[in-house]
């Protein structure tokens, strides 16, 4: 039951209080870890076969929830890389590129049946490896990867029409190099248009978040899919450097930091690599005294806290109209108190754990900068596990615009709160950041939608809504958030050069 | 049925004629296994009903063998069926887009698993077998060519329009409605599912009447239509004569669209007089190789289409924005 002290400070403020307050508490629903396989040791699957890797170097992949390992996976060197490219460019060369697109597509629709079919050990695996909660890589991360593999399967026989009074040919030999915040599904991301297109693929995952990639490999085999044309090798920095600098590649398609972006920017110069990157964000999720309140409360809930904030285009900063940013702080307040913080397994949990020792101390780099130059920060009273990553939900009220925790990505679960008051004030501090990834619009007018997504300077604009993705949606920024678009017709133009 | 018994050889019927033994019970004398022969029914909203009317007509193969005896459906079946159609519409046209192409792959799925027999029913309708092997194949690889096409087209055929007010305009194509079509004679099996495909992929549902002289496989289709998580209603399949159906199929008030494949221009005329009656879109493929890549395209999707503009205004307010 609400308390009585609760009840007054709401009535101060002159809002209802949500009551999320009552005298029942969820039970443990634990997925059970029975449904997925996860090998003791990985190898590289390198021209469809596990390989040992020739640095004959393996390293850990743990649980961020509990720090024990679960697996370990090998670590490719320069040669291993080698290897990985010669197989690619051998077998596009000999089988891929001169295979029939619709035979091509049907491989495609194979390995996005598969991924289906599996995706309950998916699900499983990625929670386990990367921290997030089972709710969202059961209902967003497997289902969402599957419909991209299945929606570029169908793209494979029509490019005529995609590029009308243009031929298409594919690029040759990709290097895809992809983060650990959604492993499959960035994995599903990269390699579905690149071989609808007629490309061959060496992939890299993230080093914290290898096994559901390298579960994909084994989809991959068994779809029967011809040797060399998808490789996937395990590795860090220094994997992910050899293959951007491999003379046999023929495109670079990165996500991760704007800093990784710019020094592979860098690398390929000189070389007639093509690139796309999909790079950091600081989205601007604005709200207006006209939005539906607790509709938009949910969404910024949804915004910042989606993924433990490990979202490139997480919403992390709140702009309230200042007369209604007390209510829309108060309900943030109350709303941030009812997340579960937890088991990463258990159906219950929205916020998981952290997904690596680095990245909470890197979070908690910023929680006290942000604390230094001023700003008030909140956050939810819940406990933590004692062993694992974890993170409160946070909030930053009193936030300045020049503050770093408002310039700079956290990659977290912390949101910065600004305020304004009119709409060309708006547009001027949401546009003034270096990132344009994506943002956010609530209020009630559809002519002032408009307005904001025409003004603003991002890649993706969602009014009323947010974090929502669809692999028929384009997705990808502008300014220092990256180059080129991945989903949709328009995430095809990555994969081909246009002749004739 | 005494018709279809002699398609079996008089040594069959020999064998399987039962004796009595000597202590009076029945007893083969042969252990020959009798086949159980396929009523050729019709689909109306997910149903197998026979014709209302009651009749039937004997396909026959090119040597006058009989093959079947089919439903011979009536003007009432048809109405039966536009209904059922009508019915599905709201459901299968507000479909994500998505899991429409889910449900064209798994038509696919399905037809690859029941390829044997499909070649069998149209070696049985006269073709080789290497001819029967790769119209099935075709037909298959066809319904995953529209599978892809469900989400695609949209991209392909939809606009922003730049107009010179203050508003956000564009266009997208939605689905005409409930369609009619009478399915090419020849092609039995490719014919019927590169008609059927473009009108459901874009999410309309249809009526459809099987090749007359050539039907069995239209009504094995039909099956595999019912094991495909294709809601019922969706495709309806009859059975019967062009002579007889074609003027019901173009002047019923509740159908948007006629598609005929055939190049009769006395009942190409009547399509066109009659589709007056309602402004229906008419459409006739008749030049048409469906074995050849000509019988497949988006442009089969977008004439059962019609295309929605919407204005919205957007305000102008504020002059900041693009600076950065």
């Amino acid at each position: 039951m609400p308390s009585v002290k609760k009840t007054n400070s709401a009535q101060k403020n002159n809002t209802l209080k949500l009551n999320f307050d009552t005298s029942w508490s969820y039970a443990p629903a634990p997925e059970s870890k029975s449904a997925a396989t996860i090998n003791p040791q990985y190898d590289l699957f390198i021209d469809g076969q596990w390989q040992k890797p020739l640095s004959k170097k393996y390293f850990n992949t743990i649980n961020p929830a509990n720090e024990e390992k679960l697996s370990e996976v090998a670590e490719a060197n320069e040669a291993d890389v080698e290897k990985a490219v010669r197989a690619a460019r051998n077998a596009y060369e000999k089988y891929w590129k001169k295979l029939v697109p619709k035979e091509r597509g049907k491989y495609i629709f194979r390995i996005a049946r598969m991924v289906q079919e599996r995706a309950r050990e998916l699900a499983i695996i990625e929670s386990l490896d990367g921290g997030k909660p089972i709710r969202e890589s059961r209902d967003f991360d497997v289902p969402t990867a599957a419909n991209h593999f299945f929606y570029y399967a169908g793209w494979a026989d029509k490019l005529e029409y995609a590029f009308p009074n243009r031929t298409t040919e594919p690029l040759g030999v990709a290097g895809q190099i992809i983060p650990w915040n959604f492993p499959l599904l960035m994995a599903a991301w990269k390699i579905a248009p690149a071989l609808a297109t007629g490309n061959t693929v060496v992939l890299k995952p993230a080093e914290t978040t290898p096994l559901t990639a390298l579960k994909l490999a084994e989809i991959i085999q068994e779809a029967d899919l011809p040797p060399g044309v998808v490789n996937v090798i395990t590795g860090a920095g220094a994997t992910g450097a050899a293959i951007v600098n491999h003379p046999g590649i023929n495109k670079i398609a990165f996500t991760g930091s704007t800093e990784v972006g710019k020094i592979i920017q860098r690398a390929i110069a000189g070389s007639d690599k093509k690139v796309t990157l999909e790079l950091g964000g600081k989205a601007a999720n604005i709200i207006f005294e006209d939005a539906p309140i607790d509709q938009a409360v949910e969404g910024v809930i949804n915004g910042i806290y989606f993924n433990q904030g490990h979202v490139c285009c997480a919403g992390s900063r709140l702009y309230v109209q200042e007369s209604v940013a007390k209510k829309v702080i108060k309900k943030l307040k109350d709303r941030i108190e009812t997340l579960i913080v937890g088991d990463p397994l258990d159906k219950n949990t929205d916020i998981g754990a952290i997904n690596s020792k680095q990245q909470l101390e890197t979070i908690h780099k910023y929680l006290k900068i942000g604390k230094q130059e001023g700003a008030e920060m909140y956050e939810s009273s819940c406990s933590l596990p004692g062993k694992g990553f974890w993170c409160r939900p946070t909030l930053f009220t009193n936030v300045a615009q020049s503050n770093r925790i408002a310039q700079e990505e956290i990659f977290g679960p912390v949101l910065a709160i600004l305020t304004f008051r009119t709409d060309d004030e708006v547009i001027e501090k949401a546009n003034n950041s270096p990132y344009g990834l994506s943002a956010g619009v609530w209020t009630d007018k559809g002519s002032k939608i408009f307005n904001m997504t025409k003004r603003m300077r991002a890649g993706v604009i969602w009014a009323n809504t947010f974090n929502k993705f669809d692999p028929s949606s384009p997705f990808g920024g502008y300014k220092e958030s990256g180059f080129g678009r991945e989903g949709g017709l328009h995430g095809l133009h990555a994969y081909v050069n246009l002749v004739n | 049925m005494g018709k279809i018994k002699q398609t079996m050889s008089k040594t069959e019927i020999k064998k399987s004629v039962l004796s009595i033994s000597e202590n009076g019970l029945e007893k083969p004398v042969s252990n020959k296994r009798l086949a159980v022969l396929k009523t050729y029914k019709i689909y109306i909203g997910g149903q197998f009903p026979r014709t209302e009317s009651g009749r039937f007509y004997v396909a026959k193969d090119s040597s006058g063998k009989q093959l079947a005896n089919v439903c011979l459906s009536s003007r009432k079946d048809f109405r039966d069926a536009v209904v059922a159609a009508r019915g599905a519409f709201g459901g299968w046209s507000s479909r994500a887009a998505f899991n429409r192409g889910q449900i064209l792959y798994r038509m696919a799925e399905m037809l690859e698993g029941r390829k044997a027999q499909f070649i069998d029913e149209l070696i049985q309708q006269d073709l080789p077998k290497g001819k029967a092997e790769k119209e099935i194949n075709t037909a298959i690889d066809r319904l995953i060519y529209y599978s892809g096409w469900c989400d695609k087209f949209q991209q392909l055929f939809s606009s922003v329009n730049p107009v010179a007010s203050s508003h956000f305009n564009f266009s997208v194509p939605e689905p005409t409605g409930v369609v009619s079509i009478i399915a090419p004679q020849n092609d039995s099996l490719l014919g019927l599912v590169s008609v059927i495909a473009p009108v459901i992929a874009g999410g309309n549902t249809c009526v459809v009447l099987a090749s007359e002289t050539k039907p069995l496989c239209a009504v094995t289709f039909a099956e595999v239509l019912n094991s495909s998580d294709l809601p019922g209603g969706v495709v309806n399949i009859l059975t019967g004569t062009v002579k007889e159906l074609a003027s019901w199929f173009v002047d019923h008030m509740d159908v948007n669209a006629t598609i005929y494949c055939e190049n009769d221009s006395v009942i190409q005329k009547m399509m066109r007089d009659k589709a007056a009656l309602n402004l229906k879109r008419v459409f006739f493929y008749n030049d048409i190789n469906w074995n050849g890549d000509k019988g497949q395209s988006p442009y089969f999707i977008m004439d059962t289409q019609e295309i929605k503009t919407t204005w919205h205004p957007v305000e102008n307010i504020a002059g900041a924005g693009g600076g950065y």
